[in-house]
């Protein structure tokens, strides 16, 4: 049968960012996927040198609209490691309780879209009519529905008063039927089961062997979640699981992801339990010369940032490695075989968050070839040694 | 003046004008209670009429490559074919002793147009999306065609073996509607289903899903042309729930309170299609082919056996 490639991307319904996927398909069956990243470059990493340290949160914030709490928390707890730096009990409290407000947020949203790609209308609208209300406790208490400004190095920006945490606790009650009702949906449902049971199907070591993270690992049985693994904030106060299941597939990681939901609403009814009283944070002067990581569990997986210090006000490096970088490959292993009704929620099944996975991509548009990172450098370079013999800089 | 009475039926009424206007409110009556049923607003009566009259201002677009004739004559086929069978289906039913012999067939292949004009469309318009969704509605016909033919021998078997649309209708107001005994309802149950894969709507909108293949056969059509083909769906709208109306459920009768009741039976049978529509996700074409080659055909086979039974 002859072969055709179905173009999913640059721009498509699918995906509401830019990202090329190429489907190579004979008849409906699909054979081949290539993936193009860097359709998003924005030059974070590069920005963030030139911000001094208390600034780089405001712009590491915009990396993901979603994710608009991991990647500040992931930053300042890079600059802490370097600094050494105390933060407040209350203040890790309060972190916990605003990341885990993201997760229920983002895994919602995530719902909602996986019912859209299913042609299932009905479940976006509800997920994201149940979602709406912990955007709103969000801006109530961080002045922000999305972007909530609210992490800095040493703590945090804002305390929470007395009817905040009321206010919280009213909105975990409210949502908890609704977090049943939806689980119960998606449990029960034969038609949605036809769909995505038995559907792309990840295996541990093809997890391992792409280094994948999050739900997407966690759903192939991996147990790794860097809040149990490497506890930040609160995350070691609190009593939790991790939620893991062996089957690989994307039932599993809707499963994975609903039953999260739970475990979110757990850690913070109990942060909000023990939330202690005190400083919001610690007095930070300088940032000492030095490196330092900052990992966090963010709604897709683990965030990484690492920040290189030379001990003036700014980074001189900063390196930001966010979870979609990873999880968005396993399609090579996950969609070919299966069909391109498949392909669609395999590709969304990860989560992906197609702006953090920003990266570079120089193609030689006459040559037709894609210059590798030792082909930028070797450009660089001969362009130096051309301005030094030009005798101007 | 006879000849124009002809004209006058297949354009006004209850032609394309009745139609049009009838399938535009159906179509808002989908959009309106599926924002119901999602917790949205939903828009304004004459919205799809509005959307319809912004698409005739746009700009036609055939792409380099594509056959130009079979690209623009495939959503004009597609509208006179449901014109065509709306006046057919409402003639029998108002006047039931009109009609010709034979005319239930000729029903049946002209509401199989409509789908065959989008593989045309789609097949014409040289782009792998279009193709994509041309293959996948030419399986979804091959699907769902023997159940709906079954479904159909059920009045037929009925009324005594006729196939002309007005006996069936007449027997039905004598005797009560077929839909009253058991093999008629689960006929009906059977053929609902195959209406709702005939409409292509979810859970068997395979051919168009969004989400995987833009607009399937629909990618590249636009202006006047993509409204022409929007309005012949919408009319498919009216016309395949109101086939099943008058094969299945008693006709629209003569009386006003009769055609009041016919007008209920039509709506509800659109509501229940909506509805379907928004409690189901999209199944995959090979899912699609075994439910109607499967369960589908077996439920609609054994209405026929109940029909021979006289159940």
């Amino acid at each position: 049968m002859a072969k055709t490639i179905i173009p999913i991307g640059p721009y498509h319904p699918l995906q509401e960012e830019a990202e090329f996927f190429q489907l190579h398909v004979e008849g409906e069956k699909v054979v081949g996927i290539d993936v193009s990243i860097g359709y998003n470059h924005r030059g974070i990493e590069k920005i963030s040198e030139s911000l001094t340290f208390d600034q780089v949160p405001y712009l590491v914030e915009r990396v993901c609209g979603i994710c608009s709490t991991s990647h500040p928390l992931a930053y300042v707890q890079a600059v802490e490691e370097i600094g050494g730096i105390q933060v407040p009990e209350r203040a890790l409290y309060l972190r916990t309780i605003i990341a885990e407000m993201e997760r229920l947020h983002s895994h919602l949203l995530w719902a909602g879209l996986a019912g859209h790609f299913l042609g299932y209308n009905t479940v976006w609208m509800w997920a994201w009519k149940y979602r709406e209300p912990v955007l709103d406790v969000l801006e109530a208490v961080t002045g922000n529905r999305q972007n909530y400004a609210f992490m800095k190095v040493g703590g945090i920006r804002r305390d929470f008063e007395k009817e905040d945490i009321f206010r919280i606790d009213q909105i975990l009650d409210e949502l908890k039927p609704k977090i049943d009702l939806l689980t119960g949906a998606v449990m029960d449902d034969p038609v949605l089961h036809a769909r995505v049971k038995g559907v792309g199907i990840l295996k541990p070591e093809d997890a391992y062997s792409f280094g994948a993270v999050g739900p997407t690992a966690r759903a192939s049985g991996i147990k790794i979640d860097v809040r149990r693994d490497e506890p930040y904030a609160a995350y070691d106060r609190v009593e939790w699981d991790v939620i893991t299941d062996p089957a690989g597939d994307v039932f599993a990681r809707v499963k994975v992801r609903l039953l999260e939901l739970y475990e979110s609403v757990k850690i913070i009814r109990q942060c909000l339990r023990d939330l202690p009283g005190g400083e919001i944070s610690a007095r930070v002067k300088e940032i000492p010369p030095g490196e330092g990581i900052g990992r966090v569990e963010a709604p897709r997986g683990e965030c990484f940032h690492y920040v290189c210090s030379d001990g003036t006000n700014r980074p001189v490096r900063h390196k930001i490695r966010a979870p979609s970088y990873v999880n968005v490959p396993t399609c090579q292993v996950t969609v070919p075989g299966e069909t391109i009704s498949d392909a669609t929620i395999i590709l969304a099944s990860v989560d992906p968050c197609y702006s953090c996975t920003e990266r570079m991509q120089v193609v030689d548009k006459e040559k037709g070839t894609t210059l590798s990172g030792k082909d930028l450098v070797r450009l660089s370079q001969e362009k130096t040694a051309l301005l030094i013999k030009g005798g101007h800089r | 003046m006879d000849y124009l009475l002809p004209i006058f039926y297949f354009t006004i009424f209850p032609g394309f004008l009745f139609t049009a206007i009838v399938g535009l409110l159906a179509n808002w009556v989908d959009r309106k209670v599926s924002a119901m049923v999602q917790w949205r607003v939903g828009p304004p009566w004459y919205q799809p009429a509005m959307d319809g009259a912004k698409l005739m201002g746009k700009e036609i677009i055939v792409p380099a490559g594509a056959s130009k004739s079979i690209f623009l004559l495939a959503p004009i086929l597609s509208l006179v074919a449901v014109t065509l069978s709306s006046t057919l289906i409402l003639r029998a039913a108002l006047s039931p002793g009109k009609g010709f012999g034979g005319d239930l067939i000729v029903i049946f292949y002209l509401l199989a147009i409509p789908s065959l004009s989008i593989i045309l469309g789609g097949m014409a318009s040289r782009n792998p999306l279009a193709s994509i969704g041309a293959g996948r509605e030419m399986k979804l016909i091959l699907s769902y065609e023997l159940p709906f033919i079954l479904v159909l021998l059920v009045p037929i078997i009925k009324a005594g073996g006729t196939i002309r649309l007005g006996e069936i209708i007449a027997f039905q107001t004598a005797q009560g509607m077929i839909a009253d005994q058991l093999s008629g309802i689960i006929a009906l149950l059977a053929a609902i289903l195959c209406m709702q894969a005939k409409l292509a709507l979810p859970p068997f909108d395979i051919p168009e899903a969004e989400t995987e293949i833009i607009a399937g056969p629909f990618t590249e059509y636009s202006g006047v042309a993509l409204g022409v083909f929007n309005l012949s769906r919408a009319m498919s709208l009216f016309v395949g729930p109101a086939f099943l109306v008058v094969t299945l459920m008693g006709g629209i009768g003569s009386g006003p309170g009769s055609t009041l009741l016919g007008i209920l039976k039509y709506v509800g049978l659109l509501v229940i299609i909506i509805l379907i529509k928004n409690t189901n996700p999209r199944i995959r074409i090979d899912q699609a082919i075994r439910f109607f080659w499967g369960k589908v055909s077996i439920v609609a086979a054994i209405a026929v056996g109940l029909a021979l039974l006289g159940w």
